[in-house]
Protein backbone atom coordinates (compact mmCIF):
# COMPACT_ATOMS: atom_id res chain seq x y z
CA UNK A 1 0.00 0.00 0.00
CA UNK A 2 1.35 3.52 -0.97
CA UNK A 3 2.10 5.87 2.04
CA UNK A 4 -1.28 7.39 4.03
CA UNK A 5 -1.49 10.85 4.13
CA UNK A 6 -0.05 11.41 7.61
CA UNK A 7 2.94 9.32 6.46
CA UNK A 8 3.37 10.77 3.52
CA UNK A 9 4.14 14.64 5.40
CA UNK A 10 6.35 12.22 7.87
CA UNK A 11 8.43 10.75 4.63
CA UNK A 12 8.62 14.06 2.89
CA UNK A 13 10.01 15.54 6.15
CA UNK A 14 12.62 12.34 6.44
CA UNK A 15 13.39 12.74 2.76
CA UNK A 16 14.41 16.89 3.82
CA UNK A 17 17.00 15.54 6.86
CA UNK A 18 19.24 14.66 3.82
CA UNK A 19 21.98 16.52 1.73
CA UNK A 20 21.01 13.78 -0.69
CA UNK A 21 17.27 12.19 -0.96
CA UNK A 22 18.05 8.66 -1.60
CA UNK A 23 19.51 8.56 1.69
CA UNK A 24 16.02 8.61 2.71
CA UNK A 25 15.71 4.63 1.19
CA UNK A 26 15.98 2.73 4.66
CA UNK A 27 13.64 5.14 6.90
CA UNK A 28 11.34 5.26 4.19
CA UNK A 29 11.22 1.51 3.76
CA UNK A 30 11.20 1.30 7.81
CA UNK A 31 8.25 3.71 7.77
CA UNK A 32 6.12 1.78 5.18
CA UNK A 33 6.78 -1.60 7.12
CA UNK A 34 5.60 0.44 10.45
CA UNK A 35 2.26 1.40 8.30
CA UNK A 36 1.96 -2.03 6.16
CA UNK A 37 3.23 -4.20 8.82
CA UNK A 38 5.82 -5.14 5.84
CA UNK A 39 7.55 -4.14 2.63
CA UNK A 40 5.33 -3.87 -0.15
CA UNK A 41 5.69 -3.68 -3.89
CA UNK A 42 3.54 -0.44 -3.77
CA UNK A 43 5.40 0.87 -1.07
CA UNK A 44 8.49 0.70 -2.96
CA UNK A 45 7.34 2.28 -6.01
CA UNK A 46 6.26 5.51 -3.62
CA UNK A 47 9.65 5.45 -2.11
CA UNK A 48 11.51 5.90 -5.48
CA UNK A 49 9.20 8.57 -6.69
CA UNK A 50 9.53 10.49 -3.27
CA UNK A 51 13.59 10.14 -3.30
CA UNK A 52 13.66 10.32 -7.18
CA UNK A 53 15.12 7.27 -8.40
CA UNK A 54 14.00 3.88 -10.10
CA UNK A 55 11.78 1.98 -8.64
CA UNK A 56 14.57 -0.76 -9.37
CA UNK A 57 17.73 1.51 -7.27
CA UNK A 58 14.81 0.81 -4.32
CA UNK A 59 14.46 -2.67 -4.89
CA UNK A 60 18.26 -3.08 -4.88
CA UNK A 61 18.94 -1.61 -1.85
CA UNK A 62 16.08 -2.89 0.39
CA UNK A 63 16.89 -6.68 -0.71
CA UNK A 64 19.98 -6.35 1.02
CA UNK A 65 18.82 -5.97 4.43
CA UNK A 66 17.48 -8.37 6.27
CA UNK A 67 15.15 -6.39 8.24
CA UNK A 68 12.95 -5.66 5.44
CA UNK A 69 10.33 -8.06 4.86
CA UNK A 70 9.39 -8.46 1.28
CA UNK A 71 6.52 -10.83 1.85
CA UNK A 72 3.96 -10.95 4.53
CA UNK A 73 5.01 -12.07 7.87
CA UNK A 74 3.18 -12.39 11.09
CA UNK A 75 1.83 -9.28 13.36
CA UNK A 76 4.62 -10.59 15.94
CA UNK A 77 8.34 -11.52 14.47
CA UNK A 78 10.47 -13.33 16.82
CA UNK A 79 14.00 -13.25 16.23
CA UNK A 80 15.67 -15.81 18.40
CA UNK A 81 19.61 -15.60 17.86
CA UNK A 82 21.52 -18.54 17.53
CA UNK A 83 25.40 -17.08 17.46
CA UNK A 84 27.99 -18.41 19.58
CA UNK A 85 27.16 -17.15 22.97
CA UNK A 86 23.46 -18.37 22.65
CA UNK A 87 24.64 -21.41 20.94
CA UNK A 88 26.00 -22.53 24.16
CA UNK A 89 23.63 -21.21 26.60
CA UNK A 90 20.62 -22.93 24.94
CA UNK A 91 19.70 -20.39 22.07
CA UNK A 92 18.83 -23.15 19.63
CA UNK A 93 16.53 -25.40 22.22
CA UNK A 94 14.62 -21.96 22.15
CA UNK A 95 14.83 -21.87 17.79
CA UNK A 96 13.43 -25.13 18.14
CA UNK A 97 10.77 -25.13 20.37
CA UNK A 98 9.61 -21.59 18.97
CA UNK A 99 9.78 -22.97 15.24
CA UNK A 100 7.43 -25.93 16.41
CA UNK A 101 5.09 -24.09 18.56
CA UNK A 102 4.23 -21.37 15.89
CA UNK A 103 4.92 -23.42 12.84
CA UNK A 104 1.21 -23.28 11.70
CA UNK A 105 0.18 -19.52 13.83
CA UNK A 106 -0.39 -17.04 10.99
CA UNK A 107 0.19 -14.17 13.93
CA UNK A 108 3.88 -15.30 14.35
CA UNK A 109 6.99 -15.21 12.37
CA UNK A 110 9.97 -16.85 13.90
CA UNK A 111 13.01 -16.47 12.78
CA UNK A 112 17.00 -17.45 13.46
CA UNK A 113 19.22 -14.38 13.43
CA UNK A 114 22.74 -13.48 14.38
CA UNK A 115 24.07 -11.88 17.22
CA UNK A 116 22.09 -9.13 19.04
CA UNK A 117 24.66 -7.54 21.23
CA UNK A 118 22.69 -9.40 24.34
CA UNK A 119 25.42 -11.66 25.12
CA UNK A 120 25.78 -10.70 28.72
CA UNK A 121 21.90 -12.51 28.81
CA UNK A 122 22.03 -14.63 26.62
CA UNK A 123 20.47 -16.90 25.16
CA UNK A 124 18.24 -13.88 24.04
CA UNK A 125 15.38 -12.84 21.62
CA UNK A 126 13.47 -10.39 20.36
CA UNK A 127 9.51 -9.59 19.64
CA UNK A 128 9.32 -6.93 16.74
CA UNK A 129 12.82 -5.69 18.12
CA UNK A 130 12.29 -5.76 22.24
CA UNK A 131 14.95 -7.30 23.69
CA UNK A 132 14.10 -10.16 25.71
CA UNK A 133 17.07 -12.36 27.35
CA UNK A 134 17.79 -15.54 29.40
CA UNK A 135 14.92 -17.50 27.81
CA UNK A 136 14.51 -20.67 27.80
CA UNK A 137 12.03 -22.81 25.68
CA UNK A 138 9.40 -22.40 28.21
CA UNK A 139 10.15 -19.17 29.36
CA UNK A 140 9.88 -17.50 25.61
CA UNK A 141 6.43 -18.94 25.09
CA UNK A 142 5.30 -17.10 27.88
CA UNK A 143 6.76 -13.88 26.27
CA UNK A 144 5.14 -14.32 22.93
CA UNK A 145 1.83 -15.31 24.48
CA UNK A 146 1.62 -12.03 26.26
CA UNK A 147 2.31 -10.28 23.44
CA UNK A 148 -0.78 -12.29 21.52
CA UNK A 149 -2.87 -11.58 24.01
CA UNK A 150 -1.86 -7.88 24.80
CA UNK A 151 -0.47 -7.98 28.14
CA UNK A 152 2.90 -6.74 26.73
CA UNK A 153 2.51 -4.02 23.92
CA UNK A 154 4.01 -4.84 20.73
CA UNK A 155 6.26 -2.46 18.66
CA UNK A 156 5.51 -2.59 15.08
CA UNK A 157 7.72 -5.00 12.75
CA UNK A 158 10.10 -2.69 12.27
CA UNK A 159 10.40 -2.07 15.98
CA UNK A 160 8.65 1.63 16.35
CA UNK A 161 6.32 2.05 18.95
CA UNK A 162 3.25 3.11 17.89
CA UNK B 1 46.41 -13.02 40.06
CA UNK B 2 45.04 -9.43 41.77
CA UNK B 3 41.16 -9.69 42.21
CA UNK B 4 40.59 -6.14 40.00
CA UNK B 5 37.98 -4.12 39.89
CA UNK B 6 36.04 -2.00 37.65
CA UNK B 7 37.07 1.72 36.49
CA UNK B 8 34.00 3.56 35.96
CA UNK B 9 34.29 6.79 33.67
CA UNK B 10 32.24 6.45 30.89
CA UNK B 11 30.33 4.00 32.66
CA UNK B 12 29.63 6.01 35.49
CA UNK B 13 26.35 7.94 35.26
CA UNK B 14 24.73 4.64 34.10
CA UNK B 15 25.79 2.39 37.27
CA UNK B 16 24.57 5.71 39.70
CA UNK B 17 21.81 6.11 38.22
CA UNK B 18 20.45 3.08 36.95
CA UNK B 19 16.60 3.98 37.04
CA UNK B 20 17.16 7.06 34.62
CA UNK B 21 20.82 8.01 33.54
CA UNK B 22 19.63 8.08 30.15
CA UNK B 23 17.29 11.51 30.79
CA UNK B 24 18.40 14.94 30.08
CA UNK B 25 17.79 15.62 34.12
CA UNK B 26 20.19 12.82 35.39
CA UNK B 27 22.73 13.90 32.70
CA UNK B 28 23.03 17.31 34.16
CA UNK B 29 22.67 16.26 37.75
CA UNK B 30 25.84 14.01 36.80
CA UNK B 31 27.82 16.43 35.19
CA UNK B 32 26.83 15.96 31.55
CA UNK B 33 28.15 18.63 28.85
CA UNK B 34 30.42 20.06 31.53
CA UNK B 35 33.02 18.55 28.68
CA UNK B 36 31.10 20.35 25.89
CA UNK B 37 31.40 23.98 27.95
CA UNK B 38 35.05 23.85 28.48
CA UNK B 39 35.79 22.17 24.84
CA UNK B 40 33.84 25.71 22.97
CA UNK B 41 36.34 27.55 24.92
CA UNK B 42 39.07 25.82 23.10
CA UNK B 43 40.37 25.54 19.46
CA UNK B 44 39.77 22.07 17.03
CA UNK B 45 43.29 22.27 17.24
CA UNK B 46 43.27 22.34 20.92
CA UNK B 47 41.02 19.64 21.51
CA UNK B 48 42.33 17.40 18.76
CA UNK B 49 45.90 17.84 18.32
CA UNK B 50 46.92 18.66 21.88
CA UNK B 51 44.47 17.28 24.33
CA UNK B 52 43.14 13.89 22.41
CA UNK B 53 46.61 13.52 21.05
CA UNK B 54 48.03 13.65 24.25
CA UNK B 55 45.56 10.72 25.46
CA UNK B 56 46.38 8.45 23.50
CA UNK B 57 42.78 7.67 22.32
CA UNK B 58 42.61 5.29 19.94
CA UNK B 59 39.43 3.75 18.31
CA UNK B 60 37.14 1.63 20.24
CA UNK B 61 35.35 0.18 17.33
CA UNK B 62 37.89 -2.59 16.37
CA UNK B 63 40.96 -1.00 13.87
CA UNK B 64 42.38 0.45 17.38
CA UNK B 65 43.38 3.56 14.94
CA UNK B 66 44.85 6.61 16.78
CA UNK B 67 41.50 9.06 17.12
CA UNK B 68 43.50 12.54 16.68
CA UNK B 69 45.82 10.68 13.96
CA UNK B 70 42.30 10.28 11.88
CA UNK B 71 41.06 13.50 12.11
CA UNK B 72 44.04 15.18 11.09
CA UNK B 73 43.63 13.44 7.74
CA UNK B 74 40.43 15.95 6.71
CA UNK B 75 41.91 18.26 4.13
CA UNK B 76 42.26 21.71 5.55
CA UNK B 77 39.65 24.23 4.31
CA UNK B 78 37.35 21.67 2.54
CA UNK B 79 33.65 22.22 3.61
CA UNK B 80 31.37 20.99 4.15
CA UNK B 81 32.29 18.02 6.32
CA UNK B 82 31.08 14.86 8.41
CA UNK B 83 30.85 13.26 11.56
CA UNK B 84 29.32 9.86 11.30
CA UNK B 85 29.01 7.85 14.83
CA UNK B 86 29.25 4.59 13.97
CA UNK B 87 26.23 2.83 16.31
CA UNK B 88 26.37 -0.48 13.95
CA UNK B 89 27.31 -3.05 16.85
CA UNK B 90 26.84 -6.45 14.57
CA UNK B 91 30.28 -7.77 15.85
CA UNK B 92 29.38 -11.34 17.53
CA UNK B 93 29.37 -11.24 21.88
CA UNK B 94 29.99 -7.31 21.96
CA UNK B 95 27.42 -5.56 23.45
CA UNK B 96 28.85 -2.29 25.25
CA UNK B 97 27.49 0.39 22.59
CA UNK B 98 23.94 -0.92 22.94
CA UNK B 99 24.73 -0.27 26.94
CA UNK B 100 26.07 3.07 26.25
CA UNK B 101 23.25 4.38 23.61
CA UNK B 102 20.15 2.84 25.45
CA UNK B 103 21.83 3.90 29.05
CA UNK B 104 24.01 7.38 28.67
CA UNK B 105 22.45 8.88 25.22
CA UNK B 106 23.62 12.27 26.31
CA UNK B 107 27.00 11.32 27.05
CA UNK B 108 27.64 10.42 23.26
CA UNK B 109 25.64 13.44 22.25
CA UNK B 110 28.28 15.58 24.21
CA UNK B 111 31.10 13.46 22.82
CA UNK B 112 29.85 13.79 18.82
CA UNK B 113 29.48 18.01 19.83
CA UNK B 114 32.92 17.93 21.27
CA UNK B 115 34.43 15.69 17.81
CA UNK B 116 32.38 17.98 15.45
CA UNK B 117 33.54 21.34 16.88
CA UNK B 118 37.39 20.10 16.79
CA UNK B 119 36.99 19.21 13.13
CA UNK B 120 34.28 21.99 11.83
CA UNK B 121 31.25 19.87 11.30
CA UNK B 122 28.10 21.07 11.21
CA UNK B 123 25.70 18.20 10.38
CA UNK B 124 26.22 14.82 12.11
CA UNK B 125 24.86 11.30 11.64
CA UNK B 126 24.13 8.84 13.91
CA UNK B 127 23.79 5.71 12.01
CA UNK B 128 22.61 2.90 14.62
CA UNK B 129 21.79 -0.62 14.34
CA UNK B 130 18.34 -1.58 13.11
CA UNK B 131 17.48 -3.84 15.67
CA UNK B 132 18.28 -1.38 18.48
CA UNK B 133 14.87 -0.14 18.69
CA UNK B 134 15.21 1.24 22.03
CA UNK B 135 18.45 2.36 22.02
CA UNK B 136 16.86 4.30 19.21
CA UNK B 137 14.19 5.96 21.21
CA UNK B 138 16.06 7.03 23.50
CA UNK B 139 18.37 8.91 21.26
CA UNK B 140 15.76 10.49 19.40
CA UNK B 141 14.70 12.16 23.28
CA UNK B 142 18.13 12.57 23.65
CA UNK B 143 18.47 14.74 20.60
CA UNK B 144 15.60 16.50 21.13
CA UNK B 145 16.19 17.73 24.43
CA UNK B 146 19.59 18.27 23.86
CA UNK B 147 18.29 20.93 21.46
CA UNK B 148 15.89 22.66 23.78
CA UNK B 149 18.70 22.99 26.48
CA UNK B 150 20.96 24.82 23.36
CA UNK B 151 23.32 21.98 23.57
CA UNK B 152 22.82 21.18 19.62
CA UNK B 153 20.84 23.07 17.12
CA UNK B 154 22.25 26.91 15.93
CA UNK B 155 24.76 28.40 17.83
CA UNK B 156 25.61 25.91 20.49
CA UNK B 157 25.87 27.32 23.86
CA UNK B 158 26.32 30.83 22.64
CA UNK B 159 29.56 29.62 20.83
CA UNK B 160 28.74 31.01 17.14
CA UNK B 161 28.89 26.94 16.31
CA UNK B 162 25.79 24.79 14.82
CA UNK B 163 25.34 21.71 14.81
CA UNK B 164 22.67 19.30 13.94
CA UNK B 165 22.15 15.48 14.30
CA UNK B 166 20.32 12.82 11.88
CA UNK B 167 19.49 9.58 13.84
CA UNK B 168 19.80 7.09 10.74
CA UNK B 169 18.12 3.66 11.70
CA UNK B 170 20.18 0.42 9.67
CA UNK B 171 18.33 -2.40 8.66
CA UNK B 172 20.14 -5.73 9.49
CA UNK B 173 23.56 -5.78 7.74
CA UNK B 174 26.91 -6.62 9.87
CA UNK B 175 29.01 -4.99 6.87
CA UNK B 176 27.36 -2.23 7.62
CA UNK B 177 29.73 -1.62 10.18
CA UNK B 178 32.75 -1.89 8.45
CA UNK B 179 33.38 2.21 7.86
CA UNK B 180 33.06 2.08 4.06
CA UNK B 181 29.80 0.23 4.28
CA UNK B 182 28.32 1.88 6.56
CA UNK B 183 28.50 5.28 4.24
CA UNK B 184 27.06 3.33 1.39
CA UNK B 185 24.40 2.18 3.41
CA UNK B 186 23.54 5.91 4.54
CA UNK B 187 23.62 7.18 1.17
CA UNK B 188 20.67 4.39 0.51
CA UNK B 189 23.07 2.14 -1.18
CA UNK B 190 23.73 -1.57 -0.39
CA UNK B 191 26.05 -1.58 2.45
CA UNK B 192 29.20 -2.70 0.26
CA UNK B 193 32.32 -1.54 1.20
CA UNK B 194 34.04 1.07 -0.92
CA UNK B 195 37.73 0.05 -2.30
CA UNK B 196 40.12 2.36 -0.68
CA UNK B 197 41.97 4.90 -1.46
CA UNK B 198 40.25 7.17 -1.50
CA UNK B 199 40.01 7.42 2.31
CA UNK B 200 36.71 8.85 3.67
CA UNK B 201 38.68 11.41 5.31
CA UNK B 202 39.17 12.54 2.06
CA UNK B 203 36.04 11.59 0.33
CA UNK B 204 33.69 9.93 2.33
CA UNK B 205 29.72 10.73 2.53
CA UNK B 206 28.60 12.34 -0.92
CA UNK B 207 32.17 12.52 -1.69
CA UNK B 208 32.78 14.81 0.94
CA UNK B 209 35.38 15.00 4.06
CA UNK B 210 34.66 12.82 6.35
CA UNK B 211 35.49 11.52 10.20
CA UNK B 212 33.47 7.57 11.13
CA UNK B 213 34.15 7.22 15.09
CA UNK B 214 32.85 4.44 17.60
CA UNK B 215 30.07 5.16 20.13
CA UNK B 216 32.54 4.00 22.83
CA UNK B 217 35.55 6.09 21.35
CA UNK B 218 33.19 9.31 20.78
CA UNK B 219 31.93 8.90 24.64
CA UNK B 220 35.12 8.94 25.79
CA UNK B 221 35.65 12.35 24.26
CA UNK B 222 34.45 14.36 27.26
CA UNK B 223 35.80 12.72 30.41
CA UNK B 224 39.43 13.37 28.24
CA UNK B 225 38.52 17.20 27.85
CA UNK B 226 37.66 17.32 31.45
CA UNK B 227 40.67 15.38 32.74
CA UNK B 228 42.52 16.72 30.50
CA UNK B 229 44.65 14.59 27.77
CA UNK B 230 47.86 14.14 29.69
CA UNK B 231 46.01 12.75 32.76
CA UNK B 232 43.82 10.29 30.98
CA UNK B 233 46.59 9.10 29.44
CA UNK B 234 48.30 7.55 33.06
CA UNK B 235 45.38 5.32 32.52
CA UNK B 236 46.38 2.12 31.07
CA UNK B 237 49.40 0.55 29.57
CA UNK B 238 52.15 1.58 26.93
CA UNK B 239 50.00 2.91 23.84
CA UNK B 240 47.05 1.60 24.89
CA UNK B 241 46.17 4.17 27.46
CA UNK B 242 42.55 4.56 29.38
CA UNK B 243 39.88 2.02 30.02
CA UNK B 244 37.83 0.10 28.15
CA UNK B 245 34.81 -1.74 28.41
CA UNK B 246 35.40 -5.36 27.94
CA UNK B 247 31.74 -7.53 26.99
CA UNK B 248 32.58 -10.72 28.78
CA UNK B 249 29.86 -13.63 27.93
CA UNK B 250 30.01 -17.69 27.16
CA UNK B 251 30.85 -19.64 30.30
CA UNK B 252 31.23 -17.84 33.09
CA UNK B 253 29.33 -16.93 36.62
CA UNK B 254 28.98 -13.03 35.84
CA UNK B 255 28.44 -12.09 31.67
CA UNK B 256 28.34 -8.60 31.31
CA UNK B 257 30.18 -5.52 30.68
CA UNK B 258 33.14 -4.26 32.43
CA UNK B 259 35.34 -1.06 32.28
CA UNK B 260 38.65 -1.50 33.36
CA UNK B 261 42.17 -0.12 32.98
CA UNK B 262 44.18 -0.90 29.67
CA UNK B 263 47.15 -3.74 31.06
CA UNK B 264 45.58 -6.22 33.17
CA UNK B 265 45.50 -9.94 32.29
CA UNK B 266 42.25 -11.91 30.49
CA UNK B 267 42.83 -13.91 33.29
CA UNK B 268 42.06 -10.94 35.64
CA UNK B 269 39.00 -10.13 33.66
CA UNK B 270 37.24 -13.83 33.40
CA UNK B 271 38.07 -14.39 37.25
CA UNK B 272 38.20 -11.54 39.44
CA UNK B 273 35.15 -12.04 41.75
CA UNK B 274 33.75 -8.61 40.37
CA UNK B 275 34.04 -9.56 37.10
CA UNK B 276 33.52 -12.40 34.85
CA UNK B 277 33.49 -14.19 38.49
CA UNK B 278 35.03 -17.60 36.88
CA UNK B 279 33.67 -20.32 35.63
CA UNK B 280 30.55 -22.00 36.20
CA UNK B 281 31.28 -25.33 38.04
CA UNK B 282 34.70 -25.12 38.82
CA UNK B 283 34.79 -25.80 35.31
CA UNK B 284 38.79 -24.86 33.18
CA UNK B 285 39.03 -22.42 30.43
CA UNK B 286 39.45 -24.37 27.24
CA UNK B 287 39.48 -21.67 25.26
CA UNK B 288 38.32 -17.93 24.35
CA UNK B 289 37.71 -15.77 21.70
CA UNK B 290 39.66 -11.70 22.36
CA UNK B 291 38.32 -8.94 20.38
CA UNK B 292 35.38 -10.78 18.77
CA UNK B 293 34.55 -13.04 16.25
CA UNK B 294 37.23 -11.61 13.83
CA UNK B 295 40.00 -12.30 15.84
CA UNK B 296 42.43 -15.72 16.24
CA UNK B 297 41.58 -17.79 19.91
CA UNK B 298 43.79 -18.46 22.66
CA UNK B 299 43.55 -21.36 24.99
CA UNK B 300 42.91 -21.51 28.83
CA UNK B 301 46.96 -22.52 28.98
CA UNK B 302 48.99 -20.20 31.86
CA UNK B 303 50.85 -18.11 28.49
CA UNK B 304 47.59 -16.90 27.13
CA UNK B 305 45.54 -16.11 30.51
CA UNK B 306 48.03 -14.00 31.81
CA UNK B 307 48.49 -12.01 28.39
CA UNK B 308 47.80 -8.84 28.97
CA UNK B 309 44.76 -6.24 27.59
CA UNK B 310 47.12 -4.59 25.15
CA UNK B 311 46.31 -3.71 21.63
CA UNK B 312 50.29 -4.21 21.15
CA UNK B 313 51.31 -6.99 23.19
CA UNK B 314 48.44 -9.37 22.27
CA UNK B 315 49.48 -8.80 18.51
CA UNK B 316 52.12 -11.20 18.91
CA UNK B 317 49.65 -14.12 19.82
CA UNK B 318 47.99 -13.31 16.80
CA UNK B 319 44.98 -12.18 18.14
CA UNK B 320 43.38 -8.63 18.97
CA UNK B 321 41.62 -6.93 21.12
CA UNK B 322 39.57 -5.74 18.34
CA UNK B 323 35.80 -4.75 19.44
CA UNK B 324 36.34 -5.61 23.11
CA UNK B 325 34.80 -8.33 23.12
CA UNK B 326 35.37 -11.59 25.24
CA UNK B 327 33.79 -15.20 24.87
CA UNK B 328 34.83 -17.77 27.00
CA UNK B 329 34.89 -21.20 26.71
CA UNK B 330 34.66 -24.42 28.90
CA UNK B 331 36.40 -27.86 28.86
CA UNK B 332 32.70 -29.34 27.56
CA UNK B 333 33.10 -27.19 24.47
CA UNK B 334 33.01 -28.48 20.63
CA UNK B 335 35.73 -26.12 19.00
CA UNK B 336 34.75 -27.55 15.70
CA UNK B 337 30.96 -26.38 16.36
CA UNK B 338 32.17 -22.97 17.63
CA UNK B 339 34.02 -22.75 14.61
CA UNK B 340 30.89 -23.79 12.61
CA UNK B 341 28.59 -21.10 13.76
CA UNK B 342 30.89 -18.34 13.28
CA UNK B 343 31.78 -19.47 9.95
CA UNK B 344 27.48 -19.60 9.32
CA UNK B 345 27.48 -16.17 10.21
CA UNK B 346 30.51 -15.04 8.33
CA UNK B 347 28.71 -16.66 5.17
CA UNK B 348 25.42 -15.03 5.89
CA UNK B 349 26.83 -11.48 7.02
CA UNK B 350 29.05 -11.64 3.30
CA UNK B 351 28.08 -8.60 1.14
CA UNK B 352 28.66 -10.48 -2.01
CA UNK B 353 30.96 -7.48 -3.99
CA UNK B 354 34.64 -9.95 -3.57
CA UNK B 355 34.67 -13.68 -4.96
CA UNK B 356 37.06 -15.03 -2.26
CA UNK B 357 34.90 -13.64 0.37
CA UNK B 358 31.41 -14.41 -1.15
CA UNK B 359 32.69 -17.76 -2.17
CA UNK B 360 34.93 -18.79 0.30
CA UNK B 361 33.14 -18.54 3.33
CA UNK B 362 29.94 -20.43 2.17
CA UNK B 363 32.21 -22.84 1.79
CA UNK B 364 34.06 -23.18 5.11
CA UNK B 365 30.50 -23.67 6.30
CA UNK B 366 29.69 -26.31 4.44
CA UNK B 367 32.88 -28.14 5.68
CA UNK B 368 33.33 -27.16 9.05
CA UNK B 369 29.09 -28.20 9.15
CA UNK B 370 30.15 -31.68 8.27
CA UNK B 371 33.05 -32.04 10.76
CA UNK B 372 31.08 -30.75 13.22
CA UNK B 373 28.19 -33.42 12.74
CA UNK B 374 30.06 -36.03 12.70
CA UNK B 375 30.24 -36.55 8.75
CA UNK B 376 34.05 -34.95 8.42
CA UNK B 377 36.54 -36.07 6.15
CA UNK B 378 40.82 -36.38 7.25
CA UNK B 379 41.47 -33.97 4.83
CA UNK B 380 38.69 -31.42 5.60
CA UNK B 381 40.66 -29.48 8.28
CA UNK B 382 43.80 -28.83 5.23
CA UNK B 383 40.85 -28.38 2.66
CA UNK B 384 39.35 -25.54 5.06
CA UNK B 385 43.21 -24.05 5.51
CA UNK B 386 43.35 -24.18 1.47
CA UNK B 387 39.98 -22.14 0.90
CA UNK B 388 40.93 -19.47 3.52
CA UNK B 389 44.53 -19.06 2.60
CA UNK B 390 42.61 -17.96 -1.09
CA UNK B 391 40.79 -15.47 0.99
CA UNK B 392 43.55 -14.68 3.29
CA UNK B 393 47.07 -15.51 1.50
CA UNK B 394 49.79 -17.13 4.36
CA UNK B 395 46.96 -17.38 6.58
CA UNK B 396 49.04 -14.61 8.81
CA UNK B 397 47.99 -12.19 11.65
CA UNK B 398 47.76 -9.43 11.04
CA UNK B 399 46.14 -10.76 8.04
CA UNK B 400 46.39 -10.06 4.52
CA UNK B 401 43.62 -10.03 1.87
CA UNK B 402 42.28 -10.49 -1.49
CA UNK B 403 38.87 -8.79 -0.50
CA UNK B 404 38.53 -5.31 -0.19
CA UNK B 405 37.61 -4.56 3.41
CA UNK B 406 38.43 -7.80 6.17
CA UNK B 407 35.56 -9.55 6.30
CA UNK B 408 36.63 -12.12 4.64
CA UNK B 409 39.88 -12.81 6.41
CA UNK B 410 37.92 -12.74 9.71
CA UNK B 411 36.29 -15.81 8.44
CA UNK B 412 39.45 -17.78 8.43
CA UNK B 413 40.90 -16.80 12.13
CA UNK B 414 38.76 -19.68 13.46
CA UNK B 415 39.91 -22.17 10.85
CA UNK B 416 43.41 -21.01 11.38
CA UNK B 417 42.83 -21.52 15.28
CA UNK B 418 40.81 -24.57 15.43
CA UNK B 419 44.36 -26.02 13.24
CA UNK B 420 46.97 -24.61 15.49
CA UNK B 421 45.20 -25.67 19.28
CA UNK B 422 42.53 -28.37 18.29
CA UNK B 423 43.82 -29.90 15.18
CA UNK B 424 44.44 -33.76 17.39
CA UNK B 425 40.92 -33.41 18.62
CA UNK B 426 39.32 -32.60 15.07
CA UNK B 427 41.06 -35.46 13.49
CA UNK B 428 40.41 -37.65 16.22
CA UNK B 429 36.69 -36.68 15.68
CA UNK B 430 36.43 -37.25 12.25
CA UNK B 431 34.04 -40.44 11.16
CA UNK B 432 32.45 -40.01 14.89
CA UNK B 433 28.92 -38.81 15.12
CA UNK B 434 27.38 -36.77 17.62
CA UNK B 435 29.46 -34.37 18.06
CA UNK B 436 27.51 -31.43 20.53
CA UNK B 437 28.14 -28.61 22.55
Amino acid sequence: MAFRPENLARAREIVARYPRPKSAILPLAHLAQDQDGWLTREAMLEIAQLVGVTPADVLGTCSFYTMFKREPVGRLVVSVCTNVTCLVTGGPDVLDHLRDRYADDPEVTVEEVECLAACGGAPAMQVNYEFHEKVDPESAVTVVEAYKGGALEARTVSGSRR
Amino acid sequence: MADVVETRIITRRLHDRPDDSWTIDAALATGCYDGLRKALTMTGEQIGQEQVKASGLRGRGGAGFPTATKWSFLPKGVHPRYLVVNADEGEPSTFKDRMLLERDPHQLIEGIAIAAFAIECNLAFIYVRGEFALGYDRLRLAVDDARARGFLGKDVLGSGFDLEIVIHRGAGAYICGEETGLLESLEGERGMPRIRPPFPAIEGLYAKPTVVNNVETLSTLPHIILMGGDEYAKLGVGRSTGTRIFSVSGHVNRPGNYEVELGISFRELIFSPELGGGIPNGKKVKFFIPGGASSQWLTGSDEHLDALLDMDAVSALGVMLGSGAVMVYDETTSPTLVAWRLAKFFAHESCGKCTPCREGTGWIEKVLYRLANGLGRPEDLDLLLDVGDNISPGLNAPFSQTTICPLGPSAVSAIVSLNKYFRDEVLASVGRTGVSA
